[in-house]
């Protein structure tokens, strides 16, 4: 049992595909694509995080390429659909927000907008 | 899985008349086959997958919906398969790899629906279940793509002969580009594949053959990616890649991409529907759109409190059907009765 202060907010940056930045709160556990569309931002996401898609495409800021968990091989495989990847690509349903990675800057990458 | 087809696909091109057309044939259009099936009427369901689904087709065949009342877990294809089995009965007609294209009324009232290959289905009602819309191919963002679409850069293949003598490029990873890297290698001039990293997530036997081949000198594998068109007029002449070391331009007349299947509103736009930011307003006793006897159920409807769930579709079917049955038969009273007590559904059902 923790009997600790509240839990300081997770935060999670997001530039969108007109270059305007986001500071949203995060909950431990969301996947960063939920908490980017439960805040409404333009995210097509159409499988709805079930890595089946990749519409919901992000570049993740290079300073955290080392702290985020890897890319699982389907991830990567799901990545093939994707546009204009890069080295720091990633699906954002695969992001799995926790305390530490408070902070984080995603960009929404080609691919991402909805119709 | 069973061996014997559950459903019955018909050959574009003909003409029907039936009591209700489906747009969709995802979960949500397959469960409305169900319920108007119980009050006896016939539906045409056109889909432009090759096969019953929807999303759970293309997007999650083998993931678990867990979110499916009754049932505990399941994938996207064991529920496609136990809805065709549901509805086995009722000996819907499927119109599959076509997209429905336009809606009209007739002069004696019914619609008429037609599809990109010819199809024309005359009904008295009309049911919307298409989801977030038509998969589509996923079109890369090259700048001035769209002047070569349809002479130079294609997304499907229909014809392998009018690829005959082709230096043709294929862009893709999966069994897509893969298989029709294989299959169009012998006909072509010559054939590249471009792929954004050395490993592909197509069949291993098809990726091996592929590397056999390169070994050979028979192809050539980039890898890359796509960011410019070079050409007049539609005419494509090369591409620039993107590579590891820089940038590569390479000829070719051909450019198949292969990047999968996106959804797109599509021409439900241009139905005379009236809709709001893609979806379709309905109510929701009998969750009709703004045109009487044309309904829109499952993803692609809004209401007050709207959830997009498939267990949401199915109740939206439900009380569609019964509005459904008095367009189609005006003057016949509606019975509501419970499939576990009913000797006349039982019968329907097949129940022995």
């Amino acid at each position: 049992m923790s009997t600790e202060n509240q839990d300081p907010e997770i935060i999670l940056n997001v530039t969108t595909q007109d270059g305007a930045e986001h500071a949203l709160v995060a909950l431990e556990g969301w996947r960063a694509m939920e908490v980017i569309r439960d805040y409404g931002l333009p995210i097509k996401a159409e499988c709805g995080g079930a890595c089946a898609c990749a519409t919901c495409h992000v570049y993740v800021d290079t300073a955290w390429s080392d702290k985020l968990i890897p890319p699982t091989e389907e991830e990567e495989d799901m990545l093939d659909e994707a546009f204009e990847v890069k080295e720091n690509s990633r699906l954002s349903c695969q992001i799995l927000m926790r305390p530490e990675f408070s902070g984080l800057h995603l960009t929404l990458a080609p691919g991402s907008e909805p119709d | 899985m069973t061996d014997t087809p559950l459903y019955t696909a018909q050959t574009p091109g003909s003409h029907f008349e039936t009591d209700v057309i489906i747009a969709g044939a995802g979960p949500v259009g397959l469960f409305a086959v169900f319920e108007l099936g119980l009050l006896d009427l016939k539906a045409h369901l056109v889909d432009i997958l090759d096969r019953p689904g929807g999303q759970c087709a293309e997007l999650y065949p083998e993931k678990p919906i867990y979110d499916i009342p009754g049932i505990p877990v399941l994938t996207g294809d064991d529920l496609t398969q136990n809805l065709l089995e549901q509805i086995a009965p009722f000996d819907a007609q499927f119109h599959l790899g076509q997209m429905a294209i336009d809606l009209k009324k007739r002069d004696n009232g019914k619609w008429r629906l037609t599809t990109d290959m010819g199809t024309t289905i005359d009904a008295p009602v009309v049911v919307i279940a298409a989801g977030g819309g038509s998969f589509q191919p996923k079109k890369p963002p090259i700048p001035g793509l769209d002047a070569f679409e349809g002479k130079s850069v294609f997304y499907s293949v229909r014809h392998m002969e009018d690829f005959k003598d082709k230096n043709i490029l294929i862009a893709g990873g999966g069994d897509s580009a893969l298989d029709w890297s294989l299959n169009l290698r012998p006909l072509a001039k010559s054939l590249g594949l471009v792929h954004r990293r050395p490993d592909f997530r197509a069949a291993p036997d098809s990726v091996s053959k592929m590397r056999t081949l390169v070994a050979a000198g028979g192809m050539t594998l980039y890898t890359g990616q796509i960011k410019a068109l070079h050409g007049e007029d539609g005419v494509l002449e090369a591409v620039t890649m993107k590579t590891a070391d820089g940038e590569a331009q390479v000829s070719c007349d051909i450019l198949l991409p292969f990047f999968g299947l996106t959804m797109k509103l599509g021409p439900v736009a241009d139905f005379g529907i009236a809709m709001e930011n893609n979806l379709i307003p309905v109510d929701t006793e009998k969750f009709e759109t703004n045109v009487p006897t044309i309904f829109a159920i499952g993803d692609i409807n809004a209401y007050p409190g709207k959830l997009k769930l498939i267990l949401s579709g199915f109740h939206e079917a439900a009380l569609m059907a019964q509005q459904a049955f008095r367009y189609v038969h005006p003057d016949a009273k509606l019975r509501f009765q419970y499939t576990t007590s009913s000797t006349n559904l039982q019968q329907k059902l097949g129940v022995k």
